[in-house]
């Protein structure tokens, strides 16, 4: 039987629908499972997105094109083949794509998280013969603790860093890790400061109904901004370009789910990490993959070829899917905040964008 | 283990000096004694047995956490750091901390009472058994502290120096006092740390004291005024040591602070004629048949904690004296350098020591019999003017010394490297172009970016391995060049990476020589990378041919029946460290 789904030059094609999945190019039809630069690309002729996230896609897609929306788990059909979108836990409005056609059923997951997140749909299992997942952190190292512990340890941080009269500046992605963060810090503390970048997407949540603490854009040519009081959450590369003078004196943190790594977090130069993803440690991916109960699983950016091997060890048909999705890097400012380059896979933290060989 | 545990991750959360200190202060103000001494022990560098190979835990870690190996293979590559990623990988099953448990043990009590009893445990079995039970009981960041305790790879990024401030501030002593403490002190005890940090101790007898340290010159001629100011000394390619004669006893010191007498008994036994209360700065060096070998052969009997009488006999030591710090028992390091070398001199006279020379391999020996002497003056070098130094540094590749070292005469014998008084001026390196062949993963900051390069040069129509370097190449560009390798790889295992040959790189190394161990037939000398010749590619590279043309002529190499691998690195590498070179 032919595969539901391909990878072509544009991206991950459905050819009996005729439609896209998170395509890499300009196509006429395309299904977007979350609004990250690497999977919601601009300038196609018409998109579809679960509801909860149309506000946020229409503010990055920023173009003119149609935007339509299906409730999580509501059907639509695509020449014959029916499509639906599910919960994926990633930021808000991210989904997983159901695609079934003649009784075969493929799940691409875009990205997702199993852990809590106060600012978007939890991720659900979807039952599938094929699955198609992300493996950003898909080695055993990387195992997420409780995001309430990493927001305790957030709170002592900004505690501290106020007693000495430094300012608390997080770094993080502008789409999802921003939000998530605000909301899970205990606003009570002191002020809230977020960079333009990060502004425009809050925005977006309230108006999609996400319930956010206050948070303030910094006033041009302000000094000591929050008076060493505040939390700034920014993305890393206004951090790198001197936008963070306004604070005055800073202690400066990255939440991502490389913090695990000592060295890594050490080569950053940061003195804070805290471990805190919006994409599935290991165990979440392997509980994920095993909910599905798919007998085959498509694997894409990431650890992709050892966590491939490593469901193979479990007795599944798992193979590498090569796709240009970025994931989150460690050692690169933008991560899907921006473009990665084209044909870049950045399967690993390191790289940021590097393209790896493909095994001769 | 607890607050060691904290202590280690506190200093590690900062890069700033002044805070690592202040984090120092606290523990060792707050510390029990007994955990004390065995913290300043692990702190500063001491020597730490390991009580279970790294190879056992990773196995037991991987059933622990029911991972197949290959993939605590690929985790490695990663993290860089294997008791880390055994750390990680292993279940979360902290539990009931009870009482028992190792994390409410003091440092003393865990590493005597676990790492020793487990070192002692000689079924592994029961190794297993008490591992897998503490493991049980630890937090992910105390299991990293833990395996380092366990396997004896504990580092932590504070230097001696910066623990002794620590230690003096505690103590209310200056920092040159407690460096002495020290590197004298004995840490196995609550007693052995309060006795560090007692107010006021008389010192202990056998102490060397604080190695005084050069640093590089580019240009002397430029900068340091009348060359008459100056003493000029080789710059000797052994071990920078200090000989204690105090109180009966010989007691011989490395630069790194080790004792080492038991190593070099010929030297010891020399060194017991001294007067009592005389202690020298030198260098440890093979010398044999009145010539002098390189720090690759010093390094062999360095190897041997106990060597044998034939092993004396092949490669017998020498320590050549270049100053004076003590002598009748009076601490000397005040008195300018001229008086001290003046009274070295006096010394070396009245117990006829013969004054030794580096030469050239083609310049032939004096009539006068090879020496055996095995303590040895190191000559001052005649400097009317600049451009003698500079002819002088131009010889030193061909006579096997580094360079010259240009002393100030009026200069006292100072404690770390205070600039302006003493001065290393090196031969500038060999270079070569050669072709980046392979890659491995780096550890500590350099985790997850392949970063240790395999080099090669043609050898006809192919590429033959030469070295491996690593250091040399700034952030920016170890990140540039770990996604060539990604997109580049041609075959892969665990961290290992094969490429298709794109990169030249221009290595500089000290020196090249025959070898029968390495494939290429040549092994070159602490090899490092100079620059990343982004401009050439892999045809322009250099040739073996150009690489043997730089062989110096032989230096009496004695054969050695099995020369045991460096543990890592070039010997340059292992030289540095060893001793830091000073």
């Amino acid at each position: 039987m032919a595969d539901v789904l391909e990878v072509t030059e544009a991206g991950l094609y459905c050819p009996a629908g005729d439609f896209w999945i998170d395509p890499w190019r300009p196509v006429p039809r395309a299904v977007i499972t979350h609004a990250h630069a690497d999977h919601a690309r601009s300038g196609c002729g018409r998109y579809l997105c679960a509801a909860p996230g149309k506000l946020v896609m229409r503010s990055r897609l920023g173009s003119t094109s149609p935007i339509d929306t299906l409730r999580h788990g509501e059907r639509t059909t695509f020449n014959g083949v029916t499509v639906s979108l599910h919960p994926a836990g990633h930021v808000l409005g991210s989904a997983q794509v159901r695609v079934e056609h003649r009784g075969q059923v493929w799940v691409v997951s875009g990205d997702y998280k199993t852990a809590l997140d106060p600012t978007c749909t939890p991720f659900e299992p979807v039952t599938c013969d094929v699955f198609v997942t992300e493996s950003t952190f898909g080695l055993p190292i990387y195992r997420w603790p409780a995001p309430d512990t990493i927001a305790t340890e957030i709170n002592a941080w900004w505690r501290a860093n106020q007693a000495q009269g430094k300012t608390s500046v997080l770094l993080a992605y502008a789409l999802g890790k921003a939000q998530r963060l605000a909301a899970m810090v205990d606003p009570s503390i002191g002020p809230i400061y977020g960079h333009g970048a990060v502004m425009k997407l809050v925005r977006a949540y309230r108006d999609s109904g996400v319930r956010l603490p206050s948070i303030d854009p910094v006033p041009p040519r302000a000094k000591r901004v929050g008076q060493g009081r505040a939390l700034v959450i920014t993305p890393a590369s206004a951090a790198a370009s001197g936008w963070l003078r306004a604070f005055g004196e800073v202690s400066i943190a990255q939440a991502s789910g490389w913090m695990t790594v000592r060295g890594i977090r050490r080569r950053r130069g940061f003195e804070q990490g805290f471990v805190l993803s919006d994409h599935a440690d290991f165990p979440g991916l392997v509980s994920a993959v095993e909910a599905t109960g798919a007998r085959r699983v498509l694997v894409t950016h990431g650890s992709s070829e050892t966590f491939a091997r490593f469901l193979r060890g479990r007795g599944l048909d798992a193979t590498i899917l090569h796709t240009r999705f970025a994931g989150e890097q460690a050692d690169h400012d933008g991560g899907p905040e921006e473009e990665p380059e084209s044909g870049a896979r950045a399967d690993d933290p390191a790289g940021g964008g590097g393209a790896e060989a493909e095994a001769p | 283990m607890k607050a060691f545990t904290a202590l280690y991750w506190r200093l590690d959360r900062t890069t700033r000096t002044s805070e690592k200190e202040a984090v120092l202060v606290d523990y060792f103000r707050a510390v029990p004694p007994a955990d004390g001494a065995i913290a300043v022990h692990l702190l500063s560098g001491g020597r730490q047995s390991r009580a279970v190979p790294l190879a056992l835990l990773r196995g037991w870690a991987a059933e622990a956490a029911g991972i197949p190996d290959w993939l605590i293979d690929e985790c490695y590559a990663q993290v860089g750091d294997l008791a880390e990623t055994l750390a990680l990988v292993l279940p979360d099953t902290v539990a009931a901390i009870g009482a028992d448990s190792a994390t409410n043990l003091g440092l003393a009590s865990c590493v005597r009472d676990s790492v020793d009893r487990l070192r002692q445990q000689p079924d592994t079995i029961g190794k297993r058994r008490i591992i897998e039970g503490v493991w049980n009981t630890l937090a992910p960041t105390e299991r990293i502290v833990w395996h380092k305790l366990l396997t004896g790879g504990l580092r932590v990024g504070v230097s001696r120096t910066l623990v002794a401030r620590a230690l003096a501030e505690v103590a209310g002593v200056d920092t040159a006092t407690m460096l002495e403490r020290l590197v004298a002190a004995k840490l196995d005890s609550a007693d052995d740390y309060l006795h560090l940090l007692h107010p006021d101790v008389a010192a202990g007898s056998r102490r060397p004291y604080p190695f005084f340290l050069a640093s590089a010159i580019e240009h002397p001629a430029d900068t340091l005024g009348p060359p008459g100011d100056w003493q000029v000394d080789w710059k000797w390619d052994g071990m920078r040591a200090q000989v204690v004669r105090r109180g009966g006893e010989v007691a011989l010191w490395t630069r790194g602070e080790e004792l080492v007498g038991e190593r070099f008994p010929e030297i010891v036994d020399a060194a017991a004629e001294l007067p009592d209360g005389t202690v020298l700065d030198g260098e440890l060096l093979v010398v044999q048949g009145g010539r002098q070998q390189g720090f690759t052969t010093l390094s062999r009997r360095m190897n041997r904690t106990c060597p044998t009488r034939r092993q004396i006999a092949e490669l017998p030591c020498a320590f050549l004296a270049y100053d004076l710090l003590e002598s009748d028992g009076v601490d000397r390091r005040q008195e300018p350098l001229a008086t001290r070398r003046r009274r070295l001199d006096r010394l070396a006279a009245a117990a006829g020591w013969p004054t030794f020379e580096p030469r050239a391999a083609d310049d032939p020996l004096p009539s006068s019999a090879p020496t055996v002497a095995r303590l040895l003056l190191s000559p001052q070098l005649p400097a009317p003017d600049w451009q003698a130094v500079s002819d002088a540094r131009a010889e030193a590749r061909k006579r096997g010394v580094e360079g010259v070292m240009i002393k100030r005469r009026d200069g006292a014998y100072g404690t770390g490297r205070t600039r302006g008084e003493w001065w290393k001026w090196k031969v500038d390196p060999l270079e070569i172009d050669a072709v980046l062949l392979a890659a491995v993963a780096g550890h500590g900051r350099r985790a997850g970016l392949h970063t240790d390069y395999t080099f090669g040069v043609w050898d006809g129509g192919r590429l033959v391995k030469i070295a491996n370097a690593y250091a040399g190449l700034t952030d920016v560009e170890l990140t540039e060049i770990d996604r060539i390798i990604r997109a580049t790889t041609t075959e892969k295992k665990g961290a290992w990476r094969g490429v298709t040959p794109t990169l030249v790189m221009q290595l500089a190394f000290e020196g090249v020589a025959e070898s029968t161990r390495h494939g290429s037939g040549v092994a070159v000398r602490f090899p490092r990378i100079a620059r990343w010749r982004k401009e050439k590619s892999p045809a322009d590279a250099g040739t073996l041919a150009d690489l043997r043309a730089l062989i110096e002529p032989a230096r009496l190499l004695p054969a050695s029946p099995s020369p045991r691998p460096a543990p890592r690195g070039s010997a340059g590498q292992q030289k540095m460290l060893w001793e830091e070179e000073g």
